[in-house]
C-alpha cells in the first residue's frame, strides 16, 4: 500500500524533493507540499484505492505523511 | 444556475428597509442593487478613512478594472477553490442567421446560449489578483518589497442570496504587501488590528477571528481546514442581520501561492531563498455600510455626530 501511496503523490504532489528520499513519517509539507497539492493527493489517493475519505478525515494532519494516509486508508478499509 | 439562498426574517426585513429608504435601489436580481445617495455617502466615507489610514505607509496605487483575464484566473487555481462562485464572460460569436435567432429567443426570454462563445474575460473576483502579475513582470524585488493600494473595486461573486450583506457585486477595498515571509506576516497582523480600531471608530462593535474561504466541495473542505489550522486567514466580524455576525474584512495570508504562479522573488542577497510572500487585506465596503446603517439607524441625521465626523458626513 505504501508503494502505491508515495506513486500517488510523486505525480500530484509537487514535492521539492523525490519522495523516494522521504521516509514514511516524514512531513510531506516541510517536503514543499501545498494544501493545493494535497486536495490532487487526496483526489488521487481515492481513485487509485477507489475508496472515498471520512469527512472527519478530509484536514491537513491525514495527508502529512506516507505513514498518517496508510493510517486513514486502512481505517477505511484499504488491506495494509 | 447557483440556487437562491433565502435571508432569514431579520434579513429579509432589513433588506426591505433598505430598499424603502433609497439605500439600496432593486434591481430585479437578488444581491444586485442601486445605490442611493445616503448608501455612497457612508461607503466613500469609510473607504476614505481606510486611504488615510494606509496613507502612512506610501503605497503605490494601481486601479484595475472590473474585469479581470480568463487565464489569470485560470493560473491562481479559483476554478479548483471556488468554481461555485465565477463569472465567465461570454459574447455572441455567429452569422446574421444565428444573431436573428438568438434575438429571437432572447425577446421571448428563452435560453440564448446555444449562441454564446467564451470571452478571454471573467469577471474580477477579488481585487488584488491583478497586482501579483503586474508587480512580477517587473523582476525581483528590493528588500522590504512592496505595498499596493488596489483600491475599492467591483468584484463579483455568483450566490444569489436574500441577504442583503451577501452581494453578487460588491466593492472590495484592497491593500496588498508582497515580500519577505516574516514582513509579510507582520504587516498583516497589525493591519488586522487596525482595522479593528478604524471599525470601532465609527461606532461598530468589530471582533475578530480565524476564518477560511467558501471552498467548495469536499476537496474544499480539506482547504478550508488547512486554512483554519495554519491561521492563514482572519476575520473581522460585526453583528447586520441574521443569526451571526458577518465578516466585513478580512486578512489573508497566502504564502507562496501566488508567488508559486507569478515567480515573485526578493533580489537575491545572502543566496538563502528568494521566494517573495504575499498576504493582503480586504474591507467589505457594502457590508461595513449596511453594519453601520444596522447599528445607528436608518436616519443618517440621527447617527452620533462623532460617527459623521470620522465618515467626513
Amino acid at each position: 500500500m505504501k508503494e502505491q501511496i508515495r506513486e500517488v503523490i510523486r505525480e500530484h504532489g509537487r514535492l521539492a524533493v523525490d519522495v523516494d528520499t522521504l521516509a514514511d513519517d516524514a512531513d510531506l509539507y516541510q517536503a514543499g507540499m501545498t494544501s493545493h497539492a494535497s486536495v490532487n493527493v487526496m483526489i488521487a489517493l481515492e481513485d487509485s484505492f477507489d475508496i472515498e475519505f471520512l469527512d472527519s478525515m478530509l484536514k491537513r494532519s491525514v495527508f502529512e505523511s506516507v505513514d498518517s494516509i496508510a493510517a486513514a486508508l486502512t481505517e477505511v478499509g484499504v488491506p495494509a | 444556475m447557483a440556487d437562491f439562498r433565502p435571508g432569514t426574517p431579520d434579513q429579509e426585513e432589513f433588506l426591505r428597509e433598505l430598499l424603502g429608504a433609497g439605500y439600496l435601489i432593486e434591481s430585479g436580481v437578488p444581491g444586485v442593487y442601486g445605490r442611493g445617495e445616503a448608501f455612497e455617502r457612508v461607503r466613500l466615507g469609510f473607504d476614505a478613512k481606510v486611504t488615510a489610514a494606509s496613507e502612512e505607509e506610501s503605497p503605490e496605487h494601481m486601479v484595475f478594472p472590473p474585469l479581470l483575464p480568463r487565464r489569470q484566473m485560470e493560473d491562481v487555481g479559483y476554478l479548483q477553490s471556488f468554481p461555485h462562485l465565477a463569472c465567465t464572460v461570454f459574447s455572441f460569436d455567429g452569422d446574421e442567421e444565428q444573431a436573428a435567432e438568438q434575438e429571437h429567443r432572447a425577446a421571448a426570454h428563452e435560453d440564448w446560449s446555444d449562441f454564446q462563445e467564451m470571452t478571454d474575460l471573467v469577471l474580477k473576483p477579488a481585487a488584488c489578483y491583478p497586482v501579483y502579475p503586474a508587480i512580477a513582470a517587473r523582476g525581483p524585488l528590493a528588500p522590504g518589497g512592496v505595498l499596493v493600494d488596489a483600491g475599492g473595486t467591483y468584484v463579483f461573486r455568483h450566490e444569489p442570496s436574500g441577504d442583503p450583506a451577501r452581494l453578487q457585486a460588491f466593492h472590495q477595498r484592497e491593500i496588498v504587501r508582497i515580500g519577505e515571509p516574516e514582513t509579510v506576516v507582520e504587516w498583516r497582523n497589525r493591519w488586522r488590528d487596525r482595522s479593528l480600531e478604524l471599525l470601532r471608530s465609527v461606532g461598530l462593535d468589530a471582533v475578530p477571528d480565524v476564518a477560511s474561504d467558501p471552498f467548495f466541495g469536499r476537496s474544499g473542505r480539506l482547504l478550508a481546514r488547512s486554512q483554519r489550522a495554519q491561521e492563514l486567514k482572519f476575520e473581522v466580524l460585526v453583528q447586520i442581520a441574521g443569526p451571526e455576525p458577518t465578516a466585513v474584512a478580512s486578512f489573508n495570508y497566502h504564502q507562496d501561492h501566488f508567488s508559486a504562479v507569478y515567480g515573485l522573488e526578493m533580489a537575491a542577497d545572502d543566496g538563502g531563498d528568494t521566494t517573495a510572500h504575499t498576504a493582503c487585506l480586504g474591507f467589505g465596503l457594502e457590508r461595513i455600510t449596511l453594519a453601520l446603517v444596522r447599528t445607528h439607524g436608518l436616519d443618517q441625521e440621527g447617527w452620533p455626530a462623532a460617527v459623521l465626523a470620522e465618515l467626513g458626513i
